[in-house]
């Protein structure tokens, strides 16, 4: 394995970014941020708006979390305090960009507006931040895997969406309807992602 | 709500199981669930912080202001977390190693936070614990239905011990321990259970 220090900066932050995006996607190898996916997905649009939604997020909120966790908690010794600091920082970031969202951009908070809350509670968003501490990056490494990390959702979220939206009107076993199929679905789609492995290794 | 407990636990336990049935909970469900070993730990951890969350919620649902009650409730779910994340980092680090982001997780599993949210801040405390016991009973039972069927299928092994059919003529089924098993695993017992449920309800209409 060729160590990542060899190549030029800009190069290692794109490796960083297409391996959170495919290799290690959020959703289908990580399994996070399934809730969402079971309950917005049936339609593409709100998938995509749900989806652009988390990219943002996750990226903002990677980043503070690494600050807050290298530069306060690492040196105090409060390492265990990390989930609840983590958890609070999101819920604040998220209410922070809704109202800067709303004081902008009436478009953007019409098409983002309604999902900001929901992301809150998004697995995704704690996971990327979370999984951000087992790896050894530096700021600017750690904004590349948590936008990565939320591309790799969006794209998800839009295929499964995009299917679900074509199978809607098609008959199925009884009980198969709903999340059973999407599952298998999301399971289908994990198989083909799993292409993606081994491709980069970071 | 007239309830009794009794009736509570087979509620939460079968007909509106949180995993199939409210379809709460899945990342956990589907991300720990190819080493028992690992499952129960998670279910452990999962049914305290329920019952510990829905008693704590239950008892100052009165004193919460309604305006800012999701940030108390988070908070009071992620000092449980916090407690269970230390436990199983003391007891099993090599555990704690594999499964320590989904502990933590546990925070945004919808689980917890739906269970107080639809029952604990509407309830008295007994029956909170009783609906965060039986919550977590029906979310461990699937967790372990799956865990059952990927670890023999992929390892050949029931929590680290081997099977005798691995040295005698089992191929492992990789697949089923990546990611793509546990999908598939999750949707099929979905679309049982939600199958038996469903011929049920038409048989008492």
């Amino acid at each position: 394995m060729e160590s990542i220090t060899e190549f030029t900066p800009m190069y290692t932050l794109f490796l960083i970014f297409i391996s959170a995006a495919f290799t290690d996607n959020i959703l289908l190898a990580r399994f996070l941020g399934m809730c969402s996916v079971l309950g917005v997905s049936n339609r593409v649009d709100t998938s995509v708006g749900l989806g652009a939604a988390v990219i943002f997020v996750t990226t903002t909120t990677s980043v503070l979390n690494y600050i807050i966790y290298k530069y306060m908690l690492v040196p105090l010794n409060l390492e265990y305090l990390r989930l609840v600091t983590f958890i609070v920082m999101i819920a604040a970031t998220v209410q922070l960009i809704e109202m800067v969202i709303e004081r902008f951009s009436e478009k953007l908070y019409n098409a983002l507006g309604i999902f900001l809350p929901l992301i809150t509670v998004n697995c995704a968003i704690l996971g990327v931040s979370l999984f951000m501490l087992n790896k050894p990056y530096s700021l600017i490494e750690t904004a590349a895997f948590g936008a990565g990390g939320g591309f790799g959702w969006f794209i998800a979220i839009s295929i499964i969406g995009s299917i679900r939206e074509k199978i809607d009107e098609s008959k199925l076993p009884r009980g198969l309807a709903g999340p059973g199929i999407t599952l298998i679905i999301i399971g289908i789609i994990a198989l083909a992602f799993i292409g993606f492995s081994g491709m980069i290794k970071i | 709500m007239a309830d009794t407990p009794s009736q509570i636990l087979i509620k939460d336990v079968w007909n509106e199981n949180p995993v199939f049935r409210q379809v709460l909970g899945i990342c956990s469900a589907l991300a720990v669930t190819n080493l028992l070993t690992n499952t129960l730990f998670m279910c452990l951890g999962v049914i305290f912080t329920l019952i510990m969350s829905n008693l704590t919620i239950s008892i100052l649902r009165n004193y919460i202001p309604k305006r800012i009650r999701m940030i108390v409730q988070v908070m009071i779910i992620a000092s449980y977390v916090m407690m269970v994340d230390i436990v199983i980092k003391a007891v099993s680090p090599d555990i704690h190693r594999f499964i320590g982001p989904y502990v933590g997780l546990i925070i945004t599993n919808c689980i917890i936070m739906g269970r107080a949210e639809a029952f604990a801040s509407q309830n008295r405390p007994m029956l909170a614990v009783v609906d965060g016991l039986a919550s977590g009973i029906g979310y461990s039972l699937i967790l372990i239905a799956i865990a059952l069927v990927r670890e023999p299928l992929g390892f050949g092994t029931i929590m680290g011990y081997t099977l005798p059919a691995k040295e005698l003529w089992w191929h492992q089924w990789t697949i089923m321990v990546m990611p793509p098993g546990a999908f598939f695993m999750l949707g099929i017992i979905t679309w049982f259970a939600r199958n038996r449920l469903e011929r049920s309800e038409e048989g008492v209409k």
